[in-house]
């Protein structure tokens, strides 16, 4: 029979909103979904998972050795789990793409990364080569792996009444790593990348971190926005590590992808080609990004992003 | 220490790549092919620890054909001591490589092993941690700085919402993201010189692993054309298609 334990992206406290969206793509799996919430002190999540349209099982691994996520721990333990499950389902975000294959290396299973599509059970889409292949990939291991591109998909609605909670006991501590330092920075209201509606990106045509902040966040906020960049403006310093959209950073698919001061680069485009509409603002009026969008608009940023907060009534 | 950095052939990422009309594959005319740039990273990173003095000796090692000599020798010519050309009669798969390099681990006994964290043609970020679980080590993936610390190596990643240092045991796997380093540039007289050292070459049938592919890759398509955009002359026309997307539009409505 056919059963998918879906492994929740979670920070303790809360359940992220990452974890709706892999729930949606599990749909045509047509399958009994359980979710595994494992970490330290992390009942709320729990209880948010459980209230899930679809969810089955709440499965909850609490133990002080799970607290910081670290892969080698929570690989070991997830390893049992998978045996008696068809799918085992991760994010394709920082979390699952660290996990999931190491989990899979275990079972001795070849997993696929960053699924686009569930098109059967034992047949999924994924895009390879900065997005410039889709691949339709046939897998016959007994346990499908995947991790998904969340941005991919709707999130899942909260269901009529709360699923069961059921602990399970802890694994193994392994012992072998251990978290130094964390940096991470407050993202206040601001949805996460892939799961926002609008998302308004800036290039390195922005010039600062600077302008970043005065121009771009302010327009961002505007519209309830996750902020985005290029690689090149994470290089730069103009721009958070974990903004960064394209082949090697984050895939997005919102309503409206907003690029300011961007190239159009092959590798970012890999990162936000399926947005719903996407619109340019760039000084050049040749760059390829042009190319790509819906609407288009040439200037520099610094003129135009006032304007439009104006007259969008910011 | 013994670093061990696998190497992968990849197409040249600059290169937009073409599938052939009957879905069967890529259309491999007329391609130009490299290191994988986070593999660039990952050897940029072992000779600056040799530099520093923290390591002995760099050891890559490519999975592949005859073809992948090139890139093996292109890291020779960055500066790594010794190559190993792992012989396969079939394209691999991350399953298989990992199993692969796993055998040749235990054989060289590295220290660290440091590697891409995704390879740009098949994007599926899968074999270094695979490899990590196979030889029971602690992994550091996405490595934006690292340190060797006595028997320890502390690791900086880049996670969703920051940064996360995270201090390993030796033995260690850590895959390395764009941040880490700028790899440097080949010189003529060392790319003179790596065409005279050997590239060490074992037979995949040798490992006695099961390095055979498991997924069967159906199709591979274009993705969807977008119909071409319409350019805007004004700030207040653009406008005028955003508001739709504002957060409160429908109660403005």
């Amino acid at each position: 029979m056919m059963r998918t334990l879906l492994v929740a992206d979670h920070d303790n406290r809360k359940l992220s909103p990452l974890a709706a969206r892999v729930l949606t793509a599990a749909r045509p799996l047509d399958a009994p979904v359980d979710v595994l919430v494992i970490g330290h002190g992390c009942d709320a999540v729990a209880d948010a998972a459980a209230l899930l349209t679809g969810v089955s099982r709440v499965r909850l691994l609490d133990a002080p050795h799970y607290a910081d996520l670290l892969a080698e721990n929570l690989a070991m333990v997830i390893a049992q789990l998978a045996g008696s499950y068809s799918h085992v389902l991760f994010s394709a975000s920082s979390f699952g793409k660290a996990l999931a294959p190491r989990v899979a290396a275990m079972l001795d299973v070849a997993p696929v990364s960053g699924v686009t599509r569930i098109l059967a059970p034992d047949c999924f889409q994924r895009p390879s080569h900065a997005g410039n292949v889709i691949e339709t990939v046939q897998c016959d291991e007994p346990v499908r792996l995947l991790s998904i591109h969340a941005a991919a998909f709707e999130p899942a609605a909260a269901g009529p009444a709360p699923a069961t909670i059921s602990e399970l006991p802890a694994g193994p501590d392994m012992g072998v790593s251990q978290v130094v330092s964390r940096e991470l920075h407050d993202t206040g209201s601001r949805p996460p990348l892939e799961a926002a509606r609008v998302v308004v990106s800036g290039g390195r045509g922005l010039g600062s971190a600077e302008a970043f902040e005065r121009l771009l966040l302010p327009l961002a906020d505007r519209f309830g926005a996750a902020p985005a960049a290029t690689r090149a403006a994470v290089d730069a310093g103009f721009a958070p590590n974990d903004w960064q959209v394209g082949q090697t950073g984050k895939t997005v698919e919102p309503e409206l992808y907003l690029a300011v001061g961007i190239s159009g680069a092959l590798q970012h485009l890999s990162g936000m080609r399926n947005a719903g509409c996407i619109v340019a603002i760039n000084k050049d009026p040749e760059a390829e990004i042009f190319r790509h969008a819906d609407f288009g608009l040439v200037g520099e940023a610094a003129e135009i992003l006032p304007q439009l907060l104006a007259e969008l009534g910011g | 220490m013994k670093i061990l950095v696998p190497v992968k052939r990849v197409v040249d990422h600059e290169i937009r790549v073409r599938v052939k009309p009957d879905g069967s594959g890529l259309d491999e005319s007329g391609l130009r092919y490299a290191m994988n740039p986070f593999d660039e990273i990952a050897l940029e990173e072992a000779l600056r620890l040799r530099e520093a003095g923290i390591c002995s000796e760099i050891v890559i090692a490519s999975c592949g054909d005859a073809a992948v000599q090139d890139t093996l020798r292109h890291g020779l010519a960055l500066g790594a001591d010794r190559a190993i050309r792992i012989d396969t009669p079939v394209t691999l798969q991350p399953l298989g490589v990992a199993k692969l390099l796993k055998a040749l681990a235990l054989q060289e006994a590295p220290q660290l092993i440091l590697m891409g964290k995704q390879a740009t043609d098949s994007d599926a970020a899968q074999t270094g941690p695979m490899l990590a679980a196979m030889l029971g080590w602690p992994q550091g993936c996405f490595a934006s700085a690292l340190s060797v610390k006595a028997d320890r190596v502390e690791v900086r990643r880049e996670i969703d919402g920051g940064l996360e240092t995270l201090s390993l045991s030796l033995p260690a796997l850590v895959t390395t993201d764009l941040r880490l380093n700028l790899p440097r540039f080949v010189t003529l007289a060392n790319t003179m010189k790596a065409r005279r050292k050997t590239i060490e070459l074992m037979p995949a049938e040798s490992f006695g692993v099961d390095f055979m592919p498991r997924l069967r890759v159906l199709r591979s398509e274009a993705p969807p054309e977008r119909l071409p955009g319409e350019m805007l002359d004004s700030v207040s026309a653009l406008a005028g298609r955003l508001k739709p997307f504002l957060a409160d539009a429908e109660a403005q409505a």
